[in-house]
C-alpha cells in the first residue's frame, strides 16, 4: 500500500487517521492546537500550493505550526502524495519524542540521599563545609522548583514582606523579581570571597535591600527567567569556593552594609533567604513547598537564636523597648544574666537560654525569667517576618514584657 | 532544555570529580539528574526503581569519573549511556527473578517479548535526547520554540529574526533529524543496546 492509500484508508470511516493528530498542548490542558481547524471548521479552502512549498510545510505541520488554511492544505495533499504522507508518518512520530522527558518533579530528599550514598562510598577529598551544606541544599531545591517555569509563572506577582520598625512592611516584584533579589544579596558573599559580584557594575550600595533596588533599577524592563543562570551560576560558585577555602574561610566577615556575618553564618542566613523567598514564590504559583530537612531547619534557627541577644540590644537602644529597670541587672560580660529559654518543637527543634539585658552576658537557666515554646517552622515564619509577633502561637511563662521583647527582637530579624 | 554547554565544562567537571569535589557532585546532580531519573523511569516504570538507578548511575559517576573520556563523547551522553546501562540491568535482573518464579508456578506467562519492547523504546528515548542535545542550534532553537513554546512557523520565524522559509526549513530538517532515532541501528555511544 503507497503511503497515499494508507493515509486514504487511516482517515477510515470515521475520519480518525493513524498518523498522530497534531499534538495537544505540552500542559495536556485544554488548549485547543493552534492552525488545527475545530469541528465543523473543515470548511477552510485549501490554498492553492506548489508541491516544493507543501513540502517544506510537512515540519511545520507536524508541530502544528501552520496556519489553518495551511493545515488543511497539507493534509489534503496527504491523502494524493505518497512521498509526502510517508514523511509526515515520521515526523509526526518524531514529534512524540520531543516531550520533555525532565520535567518530572523529583524529590529534593533524593538528591539528599544520593549525594550521601555517593559520599559514603568515596569520601570527598575536598567536600562542602558541613555550614554550606544547608545553602546547597536549599538553592538546589529552589532551583528544582523552577525548573517547569513558564513565562506566566516568571512573571507571577510576588509581594515580598519583612518587619520593620515592629510593623509589617512589603515591597511587590514578581518571581523572577525574587531571584533577582537572592541574586544580589548572595552576591554579599561573592564579593567578600572575591567572586565576581553580579552588582559590580553598579555603584555599590551597601546592603540588602539596597543592593536589590539597585539591581532592579539596572535593567530596563523587569527581570525574567534569564535571571535564573546567574543565580544558579552564583549559587554554585559559592559552595564550590568555600568547599576551597575550607573551614579557615569560616570567620571571613561578610559585610550586609550596617551590619557583618561571620562567611558561615553567612551562608546559613542565605540558606534561610533562599527557603523563606522560595515558600514566597511557591505560594505565588500555587506550588507545594516543604520546609527544609530539619538538620538544616535547626542550624538555621540556632542561628535566629544567636542573633537575638543582638537583636535585643538593638531595640533598646532604638527606644522600641523600655530601658532596663529594676528588675534588671547590667553583668560582666560573658556572666550569666536574665534570662528567657526559647524551646522550639518539633524534629528540628531544641532549647536555647537568651541572654535578656545583654549581648554580651550569657544566658543562664538560674536565671531564667521566661519560658517561650514555639514550632520550629512558626519560629522560622516569625524571623522572616511574615508572622506578626501578636499572631505567634507561642506557649508562654514568666515576665511578659520580656517574651514580647522576644518575640518582636525575633520579628526585626526580618528584612527585605 | 538544559542551556547549551560547552565541551570545556564536562572537560573540568571531570577533572573536578577526579579531584574528589564534592561541590562538583552537587553541580552534576543538579544538571543531570531530571534526565537519569526520566530514562531510568522509562525503563523500569516506577520510581522507586528509577531512584535506586539514580542512585547507582551518580556512585558510578562520583566513583570512576576516568571512564570518561570528554574527546568521545558530550558528558551528558556518557551519563545517559551509563544510565540506560544500569537500568537494563535492573529491569533483566528483576524479569529474571520473574521467570524463576515462573517456572515454579507455571501459568504466568512469560514477559520477554514485553520486556524487550521495553528496553527498544528507552534506547529510543536515548537516543532521540542525544540527537536533540547534538543537532546544529539553530535547528534545535527552532524545535523548542514551536514545540514547547507553542510558536507556529511564522512567529517562530519573527523571534529567531529569519525568513519564513528558513523557519519551514529548520523545523522540517529538525525533525528529520530526530526521527532517525526510530531506525534500527545505534549512533555511536548513545544509549544503544546493551
Amino acid at each position: 500500500m503507497s503511503g497515499a492509500e494508507e493515509y486514504r484508508a487511516d482517515l477510515g470511516e470515521r475520519r480518525e487517521r493513524r498518523i498522530p493528530m497534531p499534538r495537544a498542548s505540552v500542559e495536556g490542558g485544554g488548549f485547543p492546537p493552534p492552525g488545527r481547524p475545530g469541528p465543523g471548521e473543515d470548511a477552510v479552502a485549501p490554498l492553492d500550493l506548489p508541491h516544493d512549498v507543501l513540502k517544506s510545510l510537512l515540519g511545520a505541520w507536524a508541530l502544528a505550526a501552520c496556519s489553518a488554511a495551511e493545515t488543511a492544505t497539507v493534509e489534503h495533499h496527504l491523502g494524493d502524495c505518497g512521498g509526502c504522507a510517508d514523511e509526515a508518518r515520521r515526523l509526526r512520530e518524531a514529534v512524540g519524542l520531543l516531550h520533555q522527558p525532565e520535567s518530572l518533579d523529583l524529590d529534593p530528599a533524593l538528591r539528599t540521599r544520593v549525594l550521601r550514598s555517593c559520599l559514603d562510598r568515596r569520601p570527598p577529598r575536598i567536600p562542602v563545609p558541613e555550614w554550606a551544606e544547608p545553602y546547597d541544599a536549599e538553592t538546589a531545591r529552589l532551583d528544582a522548583l523552577l525548573q517547569d517555569f513558564g513565562d506566566a509563572e516568571w512573571h507571577a506577582p510576588v509581594r515580598l514582606r519583612w518587619f520593620e520598625d515592629d510593623a509589617q512592611a512589603g515591597r511587590r516584584t514578581t518571581v523572577a523579581g525574587v531571584i533577582a533579589h537572592l541574586l544580589s544579596v548572595d552576591g554579599l558573599i561573592a564579593a567578600a570571597l572575591g567572586l565576581e559580584d553580579p552588582l559590580a557594575d553598579l555603584t555599590s550600595p551597601p546592603g540588602p535591600a539596597a543592593r536589590t533596588e539597585a539591581f532592579w533599577r539596572s535593567t530596563p524592563s523587569p527581570p525574567t527567567r534569564a535571571v535564573r543562570a546567574p543565580w544558579r551560576e552564583q549559587s554554585h560558585g559559592l559552595v564550590r569556593t568555600v568547599s576551597f577555602t575550607g573551614g579557615s574561610a569560616g570567620g571571613l566577615a561578610v559585610s550586609y552594609g550596617d551590619f557583618e556575618l561571620p562567611l558561615h553564618d553567612a551562608m546559613l542566613e542565605r540558606a534561610f533567604g533562599c527557603w523563606v523567598h522560595a515558600e514566597d514564590i511557591a505560594v505565588a504559583v500555587d506550588y507545594p513547598y516543604r520546609p527544609p530537612s530539619p538538620r538544616h531547619l535547626h542550624k538555621m534557627i540556632d542561628l535566629a537564636a544567636r542573633l537575638l541577644p543582638g537583636a535585643l540590644a538593638e531595640r533598646r537602644r532604638a527606644g522600641l523597648s523600655a530601658p532596663p529597670g529594676g528588675t534588671r541587672h547590667l553583668v560582666p560580660a560573658g556572666a550569666p544574666g536574665r534570662s528567657l529559654r526559647l524551646e522550639i518543637e518539633g524534629a528540628a527543634g531544641g532549647e536555647w537560654l537568651i541572654p535578656l539585658d545583654s549581648p554580651a552576658a550569657a544566658g543562664s537557666a538560674d536565671h531564667e525569667v521566661a519560658h517561650v515554646a514555639l514550632d520550629g517552622v512558626e519560629f522560622c515564619h516569625l524571623a522572616a517576618g511574615h508572622l506578626s509577633p501578636e499572631e505567634a502561637a507561642a506557649g508562654q511563662l514568666g515576665d511578659r514584657e520580656a517574651i514580647r521583647d522576644v518575640l518582636f527582637a525575633t520579628a526585626s530579624l526580618s528584612r527585605m | 532544555m538544559a542551556k547549551d554547554v560547552p565541551p570545556r565544562w564536562d572537560r573540568k567537571m571531570q577533572q573536578r570529580l577526579a579531584r574528589g569535589e564534592a561541590a562538583a557532585l552537587g553541580e552534576v546532580y543538579d544538571r543531570f539528574a531530571p534526565l537519569v531519573h526520566s530514562l531510568a523511569h522509562r525503563v523500569l516504570g516506577d520510581d522507586k526503581a528509577a531512584d535506586g538507578v539514580t542512585r547507582e548511575v551518580f556512585a558510578h559517576i562520583w566513583e570512576h569519573p576516568e571512564t570518561y573520556d570528554p574527546r568521545q563523547s558530550p558528558l551528558r551522553t556518557w551519563i545517559a549511556d551509563v544510565t540506560h546501562r544500569l537500568a537494563v540491568q535492573r529491569l533483566r535482573d528483576r524479569e529474571e527473578g520473574h521467570r524463576e518464579e515462573a517456572q515454579r508456578d507455571p501459568g504466568e506467562p512469560p514477559a520477554h517479548e514485553e520486556l524487550e519492547r521495553t528496553v527498544r523504546h528507552a534506547s529510543v528515548a536515548a537516543r532521540a535526547d542525544y540527537i536533540v542535545h547534538s543537532m546544529p542550534l539553530p535547528l534545535r532553537r527552532a524545535l523548542e520554540l514551536a514545540y514547547f513554546q507553542r510558536r507556529d512557523y511564522r512567529q517562530t520565524a519573527a523571534d529567531l529574526g529569519v525568513t519564513e522559509d528558513e523557519a519551514r526549513r529548520r523545523l522540517r530538517l529538525g525533525l528529520q533529524l530526530l526521527a532517525t532515532a526510530h531506525d534500527t541501528g545505534t549512533p555511536p555511544g548513545c544509549g544503544g543496546a546493551v
